[in-house]
């Protein structure tokens, strides 16, 4: 053929499950998102029931069997005041579990809003609010950290509010692009010639249409955000001991690597690893379902 | 090709089947689909949206989606059997001997290679190199006629208007001198008077070339003019066949027959009955078919038509698959035709526009997208917009409704008072009282509602309805447009494009409008479907004295419907009046033109003017009169110099020419116009 044209004919009138059906069965079909799923699903289940299948209390120290290599009895070996690691890894994830979606969640909800606002109202306030976002986005997150942690004192919600507000500018972009689009289109128009209201036209009209591109916005931020909280645990300013924290845990037995006791810090670093990438699985998976 | 002998039929498809496979079911889109083209035969195939068209273009050349598959039947293209072709003579056919144009020229070109590289390109491929495949590209440019090829070559498509690009796809088409032309809808994003162009290029270009051609199209009235033969398809299936002056005129499937009474046609007009219709839906795709396909929907069906599929009758030369083909014309009408009473007498104008103008700055110049336009329009009255692409019938719509505000100087009145420029500086009542339905319903229509949202937001907002009220009138409503309550629940997108083009419908008319914009409320659909929205504004207007100003491209869908006419012309006026009067002449070369494009069905070929190029840049309109660098009547110096008023020829009609009335009224009758 001499002309060239890749389209094809879908047959429109094909009816067909709804938007949601369609996008849950797609996910189900996905071998990325159920493999990323999964690993989630683990790591969650650990973080609330760990407790009961953990084989020792993960805060009850051992001096006599401490720097113990892993074992039949400490399966992963136990850290350099003798607690169990394997019990520990397993309720490690409780504390990140909670802070890092938190986190993406605040994150969303100002990015969503900020997104609306400057991508609806365009003009002055998009360039006011954009140049500002871009700004705060130009600052990273661990001198954020600080800052906030010398002015708030070190806690979860600390933690909570310094990530989420850093990651919020990022997903008020991606939104922010998804609403110019949406913009355009006639039913916008129609709002107006209803005399709706800003607020309706942005959160009842065009906000349930923006809502694939937040929600792949957000599986990848919560990989990031995972990222981020054992980072500043490590660095000390995020989880406080004495949790068992992955970040944390690390940040404590580090040193030892040196003298050979690779396992204090091997299976936390594992986990955090297993959880990023799992995550980042289920949100390929996700943009993959929403995007075919 | 190199074939010596050649065939005596350029494609023979014999029982073909095609189905696309579709959540895990073979779903039938094509059945035992047979048809012949003979060499240098024009055929065309007609039929609405979601018959197959489409897919038998694609076949013919195994170039199918991932999810279709050729389930049975034979394809031979100059007696080569295409199905047993391997990949590379498959290459080698599609290089050689097939080519395809296809409806959007705008995504069949490349839009980072410039137009000579992608031209030189199909040469190199043939083993033709360097200057030797330029000079050939020249003259395949020279050939569609395109006058500067040499300066087109070093273009980017987009800085090509469409009917250029569309040229561009023709001659890439015809590079190669293929034995068979394909053409997917060629011309139906294009502007009538373009529309017009290419298709007289396609025509010369039958003259020039031995090509067969296979000709798509849903418009069957440039398949009239096109072509030699026709073949109507439904539902994956030849319903008929035939010469095409034969079929259409004496059609002998109820289907035809059925489509041929849905288009507007003669000047037929809103008062003078009702445009027929074809009740139902084509049946979906994949289903099982037990019976005549059409049955359903056909009046004239028995239970022999619903349990037994009719073979294709053999009538001396045509084809047509129903039992009761020697009485499909006896097909009693889906819609009475019992005439809406006509408007009352002119009453005080609901709308009064004076001086109204629109400047954009674009790069730095001033885009005048509307001149001074002035125009008044009564209760019940309907102000039909015509113009080409980028005429300002838009933006017009928009400075209406205040969605755009016009420049200062203008002014808008609704029944005796002035409107704010801004939406947002209009009171309620004067919101409501102008609505309008747009081109598209899926822009239009927010498709996370469901219906009884969109329209129950709408009543809630415009009438200012809430609870038990709001339900009735929301039921009235939705049976005035014809939907019924179980397309309440539903999501736009589980609706046909005709439903939903009445959900707008409905939500326009929630607030009791005085005006309703309608801007082009049918081009996105199927004639049948087109006929019931027609029917339906009608109705709703002698019902609700409602005035519509109604913008389309189909001259005779404006016709139908319209009591006046304004033709506009890169934002100006070029004629105002009474519709009859603007339609029957005298009048503008540009009306001239336009009605002179338009492709009709009954093959009375009148002495055809077109127009040259393209629709100047509204950044820089030409001086004097801006149509004179197209016209094809223009008289001297004064054309290009001096901008003639819109001065009144007639009571009510007026026209911005210099040529006098009587001397315009002289020069037309020589070329008396009838449009379809």
């Amino acid at each position: 053929m001499s002309a060239v044209q890749t389209s094809s004919p879908t047959p429109d009138d094909m009816r067909r499950r709804g938007p949601l059906a369609e996008v849950f069965f797609s996910l189900l079909r996905s071998r990325t998102f159920l493999v990323g799923f999964a690993i989630v699903l683990f790591w969650v289940a650990c973080a609330l029931f760990g407790e009961h299948f953990a084989p020792y209390d993960p805060l009850a120290d051992d001096i006599i069997n401490a720097l113990a290599p892993p074992s039949s009895e400490h399966w992963f070996g136990t850290d350099q005041i003798g607690r169990d690691v394997f019990s520990r890894v397993i309720v490690g994830s409780r504390d990140i579990l909670t802070v890092a979606p938190l986190a993406t969640l605040l994150a969303t909800v100002a990015g969503t809003a900020l997104g609306l606002i400057t991508g609806y109202f365009r003009g002055l306030v998009d360039d006011v609010v954009s140049r500002i976002l871009e700004a705060f986005m130009a600052i990273p997150v661990v001198i954020v950290a600080l800052l906030a942690i010398v002015a708030l004192g070190t806690s979860k919600t600390t933690v909570i509010v310094v990530i989420g507000l850093s990651f919020a500018p990022i997903i008020a972009r991606t939104v922010r692009s998804a609403v110019l689009a949406e913009r355009e289109l006639d039913y916008v128009a129609a709002a107006q010639l209803r005399h709706e209201s800003a607020l309706h036209t942005m959160f009842v009209e065009i906000l349930p249409n923006v809502v694939p591109p937040i929600l792949v916005e957000t599986t990848v931020r919560l990989g990031y955000a995972i990222f981020a909280v054992a980072t500043l645990s490590f660095m000390g300013f995020g989880i406080q001991p004495p949790s068992p924290d992955w970040g944390l845990s690390i940040s404590n037995n580090y040193g030892m690597i040196g003298g050979g006791f690779w396992w204090t810090v091997l299976f936390d670093a594992l986990a955090i690893a297993s959880l990023v990438i799992g995550v980042n699985l289920a949100a390929d998976g996700v943009h993959g379902a929403l995007n075919d | 090709m190199t074939n010596s002998a050649k065939a005596e039929n350029a494609l023979e498809l014999t029982d073909l089947s095609v189905a696309y496979r579709v959540a895990g079911r073979n779903r039938a889109v094509l059945r035992n689909l047979s048809l012949t083209i003979g060499q240098g035969e024009a055929y065309g195939l007609v039929g609405e949206s979601g018959c197959g068209k489409s897919t038998v273009a694609l076949t013919v050349v195994r170039y199918l989606p991932r999810n279709g598959s050729i389930t049975g039947g034979a394809i031979s293209l100059d007696d080569q059997d295409v199905m047993k072709l391997d990949a590379e003579a498959l290459r080698r056919a599609r290089a050689e001997s097939v080519s395809m144009v296809y409806q959007d020229p705008g995504k069949a070109l490349n839009p980072s290679i410039r137009v000579g590289r992608q031209l030189t390109e199909i040469f190199e491929l043939g083993g033709v190199s360097g200057q030797a495949a330029t000079e050939r590209a020249i003259a395949m440019l020279n050939r569609v006629r395109i006058s500067d090829p040499t300066s087109v070559m070093q273009r980017y498509p987009h800085q090509l208007s469409g009917g250029m690009q569309q040229r561009v796809a023709i001659a890439m088409a015809l590079a190669n001198d293929p034995s068979m032309l394909i053409l997917d809808e060629p011309t139906t994003g294009l502007d009538a008077t373009v529309e017009a162009e290419v298709l007289d290029l396609i025509a010369q270009l039958r003259q020039e070339l031995s090509a067969s051609i296979l000709f798509i199209s849903h418009n069957l009235a440039v398949v009239s003019n096109m072509c030699d033969r026709v073949g109507v398809l439904y539902a994956g299936m030849l319903v008929e066949e035939g010469p095409t002056d034969v079929v259409f005129n004496d059609p002998r499937h109820p289907y035809t027959v059925a489509l041929l009474r849905c288009l507007p046609r003669g000047g037929q007009r809103k008062d003078q009955g009702r445009l027929d219709t074809i009740p139902g839906f084509l049946p979906g795709i994949g289903v099982d078919i037990k019976g005549c396909a059409f049955a359903d929907r056909c009046a004239l069906a028995d239970d022999r038509c619903r349990s037994e599929l009719p073979p294709l009758y053999d009538l001396g030369g045509r084809l047509s698959r129903c039992f009761h083909h020697d009485k499909a014309q006896a097909l009693p009408r889906a819609t009475p035709s019992d005439v809406a009473p006509a408007p009352k007498a002119a009453a005080a104008p609901v709308l009064r526009v004076a001086g109204l103008n629109k400047t954009y700055a674009s790069h730095g110049h001033a885009l005048r997208a509307v001149k001074d336009v002035s125009l008044d329009l009564r209760p019940g009255e309907t102000l039909g917009l015509v113009g080409e692409s980028g005429s300002g019938k838009t933006t017009f719509a928009r400075l209406l409704l205040g969605l755009v505000p016009p420049d200062a100087g203008g002014t808008i009145e609704l029944e005796g008072k002035a409107l704010a420029p801004r939406l947002e500086n209009r009171s309620d009542d004067q919101i409501k009282a102008m609505q309008i339905v747009f081109q598209n319903p899926d822009s239009a229509l927010n498709r996370s509602h469901s219906i009884r949202h969109l329209i129950g937001r709408a009543l809630k907002r415009l009438a200012g309805l809430s609870g038990k009220a709001l339900e009735a009138r929301l039921n009235d409503l939705v049976r005035s447009v014809r939907l019924t309550d179980r397309h309440l629940a539903v999501k736009p997108r589980q609706l046909s494009g005709g439903l939903k083009q009445r959900v707008a419908i409905a939500r326009a008319f929630a607030g009791d409008p005085r005006i309703v914009v309608c801007d082009e409320p049918t081009s996105a659909l199927d004639v049948s479907v087109q006929a019931a929205i027609l029917n339906l504004l009608a109705d709703l207007q002698s019902k609700e004295d409602v005035s519509y100003i109604f913008i389309s491209h189909d001259l005779a869908v404006v016709r139908y419907l319209s009591d006046k006419i304004a033709v506009l012309y890169l934002g100006r006026i070029m004629e105002l009046g009474p519709s009859e009067d603007v339609f029957s002449g005298p009048h503008h070369p540009y009306t001239e033109a336009l009605l002179s494009a338009v492709p009709k069905l009954d093959q009375t070929e009148t002495a055809r003017i077109r127009l040259d190029g393209e629709i100047p840049s509204a950044t820089s309109p030409p001086s004097g009169c801006v149509f004179h660098t197209r016209c094809p009547r223009k008289i001297g110096p004064i054309c290009e110099q001096q901008e003639p008023p819109l001065s009144e020829a007639q009571p009510g009609h007026s026209i911005r020419c210099h040529i006098p009335y009587t001397e315009l009224a002289r020069l037309q009758r020589a070329v008396a116009t009838e449009p379809a």
